[in-house]
């Protein structure tokens, strides 16, 4: 069990940062573990939803975003629907992701370079370009046999396109990511 | 104004492949329905799960940018039959209600949206502008004896502030349509209960648990075929039962529809626009038995 020690370790600016970008009060939660109860992906968290939650509001930024959880919500949002006390628990771990990613933070690798892979397929594109999402992730990941046994199923059917969509509009898409970055950067 | 069922159209992407069918048989059944679907000019990605999980005002701006394009177009509101790209669009639309991120977000795009449709699920207007009286009223050809499990997915209703639509626990409106078509409804426990969403690719064993769960509980009410209105959902339940089978040495041999597909059935629609072939679960096992209670109950 990890100990915590809350006076050395309690970093007021992360609460306040976690508040600020989730638009939510952390401190509403009393830990009745309603969001852990329903929450379909405890059996693969390393840290179940309530317990994030009260690191959150003991200030333990390093512990918080260091966990797998953040990056394994799917947003289902079960635990944002069944909050006694109406917090959006999922934008809450949402918005951990979002500081864990700018800290370098990523041990989920894999979902991160999907994720990766699937924006950078529609930054390109315009929009998602399914087949060439799966090469994107094959060659950062190295596994080249992802769904490889899917193949025999789908191409048959003709339902994936072997060339993206791309749109008119693809360079206003390409500039909404253009100036995402400009604007973090600056 | 245009007519009074006219909507601007957000196919979504997976609508160009993976769910081709889902996208063609809800063209069809709105064409039957009499609900009028305007694409919406060059639309782009919303940028789904991955844009929310890196920037809420990347992710909100993915969207705008096809709320922009849809205001261009004389409709009503905005529909899709994606629950993904629904709660993108719906999010984005519900947070840009603040003008301090609204004008966050326009900063990112060329255009900017000024955020007036109000955006639905086709599910949500079919069942409340159509309704079931109206959709069976269209029945050539009952569905009667065809036991299915509707499966709603986790984020087609919630949270409900935000979608706004049916029950966030126990929605109802796909079972109500299912069962104007004439077919059997089962009490399916887990309609909200999330499938593993799109961790197929990146952590397989999530997907086998989860979709597991779902194929179990669908055989434990004895269902013939589930039901569902996510393109998500349908990939992980039909493309990757067998991945699930063996993870879990299970052997379901489950059907996985889109709800806009049994509609158009029902309705007489021809196979072209309903394009059953592309499901990879053989959906004649289900018709088999749909038969077989017909003639049970006959007899």
């Amino acid at each position: 069990m990890n100990i915590v020690s809350l006076s050395n370790s309690y970093d007021a600016d992360f609460v306040s940062a976690v508040e600020k970008e989730s638009k939510q009060n952390v401190s509403l939660c009393y830990q009745c573990g309603n969001c852990t109860a329903g929450c379909p992906y405890t059996h693969f968290y390393d840290i179940p939803v309530s317990q994030v939650m009260r690191l959150v509001q003991a200030g333990q930024r390093e512990t918080a975003l260091s966990c797998k959880s953040i990056w394994l919500c799917a947003t289902c949002e079960s635990c944002t629907t069944r909050c006694p006390n109406e917090i959006d628990v999922a934008r809450v771990m949402d918005v951990l992701r979002h500081m864990a990613r700018r800290a370098g933070y990523a041990p989920e690798p894999k979902v991160k370079t999907f994720t990766d892979s699937f924006l950078s397929s529609v930054e390109k594109h315009g929009r998602v370009f399914e087949m060439g999402l799966m090469a994107t992730y094959m060659s950062k990941t190295g596994r080249f046999l992802t769904d490889a046994d899917l193949g025999p199923k789908i191409l048959p059917k003709g339902k994936l396109s072997f060339k993206p969509h791309p749109i008119v509009g693809k360079e206003q898409v390409a500039n909404i990511f253009k100036r995402y970055n400009e604007e973090r950067n600056s | 104004m245009s007519s009074s069922l006219t909507y601007a159209y957000y196919p979504g992407c997976s609508g160009l492949g993976t769910s081709i069918e889902y996208d063609q048989s809800t063209r069809a059944i709105c064409a039957a329905l009499g609900i009028e679907l305007v694409d919406i000019p060059d639309w782009s990605c919303c940028g789904s799960t991955p844009a929310h999980t890196v920037d809420h005002t990347l992710s909100a701006a993915l969207s705008a940018r096809n709320i922009a394009q849809a205001e261009e177009l004389d409709v009503q509101g905005i529909i899709t039959p994606c629950p993904s790209c629904l709660t993108n669009l719906k999010t984005a639309s519900h947070r840009m209600e603040d003008p301090e991120f609204k004008e966050k977000v326009n900063k990112l795009l060329d255009k900017p949206a000024e955020n007036r449709l109000p955006i639905m699920s086709v599910l949500q207007v079919i069942s409340e502008k159509v309704g079931p009286e109206g959709v069976a009223k269209k029945v050539v050809s009952s569905l009667e004896g065809l036991r299915v499990a509707p499966y709603y997915g986790c984020i087609m209703n919630r949270p409900p502030d935000v979608m706004d639509f049916d029950d966030c626990e126990n929605p109802v409106a796909m079972d109500e349509l299912m069962a104007a078509l004439g077919a059997d409804v089962a009490p399916f426990p887990l309609k909200v209960e999330c499938c593993g969403a799109s961790f197929g690719v990146a952590r397989k064993d999530i997907v086998a648990k989860l979709s597991g769960k779902l194929l179990d509980a669908a055989e434990d009410v004895e269902a013939h075929a589930m039901v569902t209105a996510c393109p998500l959902c349908q990939m992980n339940l039909d493309l990757r039962q067998d991945q699930i089978n063996s993870a879990n040495g299970s052997t379901h041999d489950m059907p996985v529809f889109y709800y806009t597909q049994l509609i158009g059935k029902a309705l007489g629609l021809d196979a072209k626009s309903l394009q059953m072939d592309k499901l990879c679960v053989p959906p004649a096992k289900a018709f088999r038995k749909m038969e077989e209670a017909r003639r049970a109950n006959a007899s």
